[in-house]
């Protein structure tokens, strides 16, 4: 199982290195979607107060694109049926595509954060490196867990493209709540203090937690056809 | 809540789902729920409307509690009837499909009474507390529940075979269990200290006895109101799909004996 998710995790990382369809597409709306808050917020000290939010909100918008651009790959030449044809182990699969999704995310989500601190004036602290960085780490493995398993279920039928993010973002809702909470800690943002932020760390490794078992169960159901 | 029996789809079809004309969804069974669901919807009427004293601090606007106790009752039993009839479905992958009838119905009718929950709970709002909605972790996460039933009932309609479409919907159905108490708990700890004010209002009152009766009734009523509903959506569900599985064959049939005479 784990080396057909290291396969599968390789070859799509391969293929987005090739493509540059994340770079070239995700990456600027990102960017975009980054600029367009400061638009609608119009106020340089709403948007540092409201920084960390905004990352995640990004984080979210993107992910939604992320996965549909990780089930195209598979859809479009029937692959995902190949796989299963193939006696490929649906877990395997759901592992592999997870951790491609991940790496992906967090690329995403280390520019969308040094866009907060050029653009929101957004404050690093070194006390707050590694909430930071755990806090990053369980929140892009509960996205990637919960993206892959809903891409899964949306990719091979008709309508996809508007299901996904009706199904998707009510249940990563308590990743938005914990990683913007935790960040904000990291950051020190509104005073909060670095001890404050543990508590959010812990909901996400809940949620990481209960996604990735649950997840790892329901995949094979789901895409098999 | 009615026990689906037969282990089959084609057994669990009803006699009466054929194409011809004149099926119908009433039995004597259900037709004895519907008179008794009008008759208690009758009571709750007379009781929520008039008997039924006014409270001292919310006075006449208490009255809609009635309404919204009785419907989100009936969407969390409804919910709840979707959680155990898609785990019965999926549990020892039988091919019945009338588990997953039920799951549908019942979410169905879970969202419809979630939406009445939401509306009367947010009139009752802006009657008690000055607005239609708080940042209450109970109504924000009925309000998640709302959506993501939303969202089953679309995988339900995203087509395909029957069994499919019943894997499928009972997947997500058993992953929304997962979800709501986890949105539940962290919508608890986002609002911290300020989610108290719906509870407090509630632990302080103490009921009159003719409003827990009111309340009681209710309960009541909107459960009959629950099991005809259900009863009859899964009954027009198996039609619908004995529909698609036979339709085709049905209209050959015709055509055939057509030729024939």
């Amino acid at each position: 199982m784990l080396r057909v998710a290291r396969l599968l995790a390789a070859k799509d990382l391969r293929i987005e290195l090739r493509s540059r369809v994340v770079t070239n597409q995700v990456l600027p709306f990102a960017a975009i979607v980054m600029v367009m808050f400061a638009f609608a917020l119009n106020s340089d000290a709403v948007v540092s107060r409201v920084a960390p939010g905004l990352v995640w909100l990004a984080t979210l918008f993107s992910l939604l694109t992320l996965v549909q651009r990780s089930f195209a790959i598979e859809s479009a030449d029937g692959a995902t049926d190949a796989l299963r044809a193939a006696g490929v182990d649906p877990a395997g699969i759901y592992l592999g595509k997870a951790i491609a999704l991940a790496v992906q995310l967090a690329v995403l989500e280390v520019v969308l954060l040094l866009s907060a601190v050029v653009l929101y004036r957004a404050q690093l602290r070194l006390s707050g490196v590694v909430l930071l960085v755990t806090t990053f780490v369980a929140a892009t493995c509960g996205l990637a867990l919960v993206g892959t398993l809903y891409g899964g279920l949306a990719a091979g039928v008709r309508g996809r493209e508007t299901l996904l993010p009706l199904l998707l973002l009510p249940v990563v809702a308590p990743v938005l709540i914990g990683a913007t909470r935790a960040t904000e800690a990291a950051l020190g943002t509104g005073g909060a203090t670095v001890a404050d932020g543990w508590p959010w760390v812990g909901l996400l490794a809940v949620f990481v937690a209960l996604f990735g078992v649950g997840g790892t169960l329901a995949f094979g159901p789901l895409i098999e056809e | 809540m009615p026990t689906p029996k037969s282990p089959t789809p084609e057994t669990s079809t009803p006699a009466s789902a054929a194409p011809a004309g004149g099926a119908s969804t009433g039995t004597a069974f259900t037709r004895a729920i519907g008179l008794a669901t009008i008759i208690g919807m009758g009571a709750l009427a007379v009781f929520g409307l008039f008997i039924s004293p006014a409270d001292v601090r919310q006075s006449d606007s208490v009255r809609i509690l009635y309404i919204h106790v009785g419907t989100v009752w009936v969407a969390y039993v409804a919910f709840a009837v979707t959680a155990l009839s898609s785990a019965a479905y999926l549990w020892k992958r039988t091919t019945s499909l009338t588990w997953d009838r039920f799951a549908g119905a019942s979410a169905e009718i879970g969202v419809l009474f979630m939406a009445l929950t939401l509306l009367a709970g947010s009139l009752w709002g802006r009657l008690s507390w000055g607005k239609f909605w708080v940042w209450d972790a109970r109504v924000t996460s009925t309000a998640f529940m709302f959506i993501t039933y939303i969202g089953y009932l679309a995988v339900r309609g995203l087509g395909g075979s029957h069994q499919q479409r019943a894997r499928r919907s009972a997947v997500v159905a058993l992953l929304a269990v997962l979800e709501i108490p986890l949105v539940h708990f962290s919508v608890k700890l986002w609002r911290g200290l300020h989610q108290d004010s719906s509870v407090a209002d509630r632990t302080h009152v103490t009921l009159h006895g003719l409003m827990l009766f009111s309340l009681f009734v209710a309960l009541v009523a909107f459960s009959l109101l629950y099991v005809w509903l259900l009863m009859h959506r899964q009954r027009v569900l198996a039609m619908q799909d004995a529909l698609d599985d036979k339709g085709l064959d049905y209209a050959l049939q015709q055509r055939r004996s057509e030729g024939d005479a």
